[in-house]
């Protein structure tokens, strides 16, 4: 088997050689892409622009509403004097939140009477609006807290906080998206890598005519299928060993578990995904249906499927089947597992399984078609 | 006139021959968007929870409670021991663990505070902030619950004074993801979809060998570049009927704005996304090459950098400024602002400008290109 291998290997690496855009484009590419959006995606919602309309303003009313702005979740932008500016600045997108304080607010706290506030908030993103309202909420229970407290001493003596909270985050403890972000787009970026490197390869010697020539040659499929998949591997694996040392040196996303296990789970991955390329490769009879199920099959659902931005478990139970059917799923539960929580293969040897059987189906399934495009 | 017909004639002969990529073009946009706009879903809520309770107490079960009662949050098991959590964080079976101490009940009881951990799994997409923001507000309210209860056993009848916030939320008062994400993921669809269908149309000749018969007659490179995009460009109005079908009709997205509008900056939108695809066309030698420019170079940067989930104020400044040669930038607040807002062709007419621009400039461009190319 090997005697007739090397030449195809040999062949297509001269390929590769030969189109120095492609080549730079496959090796360089997925670091560059994780420097770039590794900086732009960010969950982190902070100096949200504020405005306050303060009807009351006595001191009690100005104190309340500094502790807004002196947290690092919001920004004052505008001290509002009519009730009336409130429409044009929401509309517009100058403010995401109003503070509303009503013209009874001092007089009702210092009746002991509950003191409302109205918070008008820009709904429309609603993971951002949702996190806004989780910040405006403890500060206002923050400050009635102490509020409460203070006027308990002054009245009955001493008073504690019953409930001495303690929250503490394991594996990122500032909570920095890059985080946990960057092994899902490291998923990403492989993935399509991947996918996009072998599944022009078969279709593209159909269309052009060259593959007369395989067909009387001595080759079977499965060799055929290894040799054009070994150079892309080769040059997928450097992809991957440059894109985590982006994310090391770049964005702190130290691997705490096994190197070893990392690079067996990607090298599976891969084969898989290279695999799948080339089954495309097979099924479709011009370049261009090629190119159209690479993209359609891979770019959006894997972005949206894997649990890379949003998480399986909140999807319809469906959706939910229908996420098995993603690889980059398996992969990214294992690279978050192995990058950031550095534990065994015990903790995911279900997602390896997995991962394994994607490998052996889209190989064996790319031969088997591959058999009946050659004789 | 009547060249450009003829081309026309041509591709949509060429192009109803090849069943797979019809059916692609009008089935995977369907079906795409009903399951990824089903998919696309940060609403945080049944966040996985393990209780450790050592304290085996009322108060204890009753603070659990406060917790489960909300909808944030959903115990999976009740373990003894501390390390027991570990495992059911570090397999993913929870993401959070609250810990309640041994003495709980009795220290509350006796006015001194209690110190109750909370461990968030800080490796999990975009809940562990939100979750950790619910549960300190959830912990303070108890807190103060606890406060007044023990002064009204005291005696004090008047309450003391605290805070109470109302939220109104703009545009999208249920706060339901959906709404945000269903014009997203639309404009996602459309955008690739028509980048793929122009972006081989002219190197697909090149390479197979046609083009030198084309150049050959008397066509001039403005008419055949209007011949390419016309069919391409009613594949994609159809498309965008379909989508925004499926939009109303399944998501049950009310389309506030008016749909004649939507349909009109949709061409201008389309005419951007075929014009960038038909420069790739343009620029690249094979069709392989225009594949991998088209994914790596326009459509990765287009999902990531146009604000679809990750907000562009969060950005880099460069990043914000390379952002705005994203089409796909305007086209969101485009869509999102006629589904969401309502609002009309008075705040959108600079992003329809905008569109108009780009899509003028890169289909110029693209022809004086090809032109280049020619001569």
């Amino acid at each position: 088997m090997s005697i007739t291998l090397i030449p195809i290997v040999r062949k297509e690496f001269r390929q590769i050689r030969r189109d120095k855009r492609i080549l730079g484009v496959l090796l360089f590419i997925p670091a560059l892409m994780l420097l770039m959006f590794g900086y732009a995606l960010n969950f982190d919602v902070k100096h949200t622009s504020l405005a306050v309309y303060d009807e009351d303003m006595s001191r009690t009313s100005r104190e309340f509403a500094r502790q807004f702005w002196n947290s690092e979740f919001f920004d004052l932008k505008y001290y509002l004097k009519s009730k009336g500016e409130i429409n044009s600045l929401l509309d517009g997108e100058k403010v995401r939140i109003v503070l509303v304080i009503p013209s009874t607010f001092s007089k009702d706290l210092a009746r002991g009477q509950q003191a409302n506030v109205q918070v008008l908030v820009d709904g429309a993103n609603s993971f951002s609006a949702a996190t806004i309202i989780a910040y405006v909420n403890s500060i206002v229970q923050q400050y009635s807290l102490n509020v409460l407290a203070t006027a308990i001493q002054r009245s009955s003596g001493g008073v504690t906080v019953p409930i001495d909270f303690q929250p503490r985050v394991w594996y990122n403890p500032e909570l920095l998206s890059a985080r946990y972000l960057v092994p899902g787009l490291i998923a990403f970026i492989l993935m399509i890598v991947a996918v996009v490197s072998t599944s022009l390869s078969v279709v593209r010697e159909r269309e052009l005519g060259t593959m007369e020539q395989m067909m009387v040659s001595p080759i079977r499929p499965l060799e055929m299928i290894l040799g054009k998949t070994i150079p892309y591997m080769v040059i997928s694996l450097l992809a991957s060993a440059s894109i985590l040392a982006v994310g090391y040196l770049l964005f702190d996303v130290e691997i705490q578990g096994s190197l070893l296990l990392l690079f067996v789970v990607t090298f599976i991955f891969l084969l898989g995904s290279l695999g799948l390329g080339l089954l495309i490769s097979t099924v479709a009879e011009t370049q261009q249906v090629a190119f159209m199920i690479a993209a359609v099959s891979t770019m959006l659902p894997t972005f949206i499927l894997s649990g890379f931005v949003f998480p399986i478990r909140n999807m319809p139970i469906v959706i939910q089947a229908i996420t098995y059917l993603i690889p980059a799923r398996y992969f990214l539960v294992a690279l978050r597992s192995i990058i950031l929580k550095g534990v065994g293969v015990s903790a995911f040897w279900d997602q390896f399984l997995f991962l394994v059987l994607y490998a052996a189906l889209t190989i064996g399934a790319s031969s088997y078609r591959l058999r009946k495009l050659l004789y | 006139m009547k060249t450009i017909l003829h081309i026309v004639r041509k591709e949509f002969l060429q192009f109803k021959q090849d069943r797979k990529m019809f059916a692609i073009s009008f089935v995977a946009p369907v079906f795409q968007l009903l399951i990824l706009g089903y998919a696309a879903n940060l609403d945080v809520s049944d966040i996985p929870v393990v209780v450790c309770d050592m304290d085996h107490s009322r108060s204890g079960r009753d603070f659990v409670t406060r917790f489960t009662s909300t909808g944030y949050f959903r115990v999976v098991d009740y373990v003894d021991r501390l390390q027991d959590i570990d495992h059911y964080i570090d397999d993913g079976h929870a993401s959070m663990a609250l810990v309640i101490p041994h003495g709980f009940q009795k220290d509350l009881g006796a006015g001194r505070p209690s110190p109750v951990q909370l461990i968030a799994d800080g490796s999990e997409t975009t809940s562990g902030g939100i979750g950790l923001g619910y549960a300190s507000v959830i912990t303070s309210r108890f807190s103060q619950n606890i406060i007044l209860e023990s002064l009204s056993r005291r005696g004090v009848s008047a309450l003391p004074p605290r805070v109470n916030a109302e939220f109104r939320v703009w545009y999208n008062p249920e706060l339901k993801s959906r709404n945000f994400m269903v014009p997203g993921v639309l404009g996602l669809l459309l955008m690739v979809m028509t980048t793929i269908l122009t972006s081989l149309a002219i190197v697909k000749e090149k390479e197979l060998g046609t083009l030198e018969q084309l150049i050959v007659t008397p066509i001039r490179p403005r008419q055949l570049i209007i011949g390419k995009i016309a069919p391409f460009m009613l594949i994609g109005i159809v498309d965008v009927v379909l989508v925004v079908g499926v939009a109303t009709f399944f998501f049950d997205l009310p389309l506030k704005g008016g749909f004649w509008l939507l349909f009109a900056l949709c061409l201008i939108f389309l005419m951007t996304t075929l014009g960038l695809g038909l420069f790739v066309s343009t620029v690249s030698r094979t069709q392989q090459q225009a594949m991998m420019t088209a994914i790596f170079f326009i459509m990765m940067p287009m999902i990531f950098f146009s604000g679809f989930v990750f907000p562009i104020e969060n950005m880099p400044r460069i990043i914000q400024y390379v952002s705005y040669a994203i089409p796909l930038r305007y086209f969101f607040v485009i869509v999102r602002g006629l589904f969401l807002k309502g609002v009309g062709i008075a705040t959108l007419w600079p992003q329809a400008v905008a569109l108009l621009v780009f899509g003028i400039a890169i289909l110029s461009l693209s022809v004086l290109r090809f032109r280049k190319r020619l001569a």
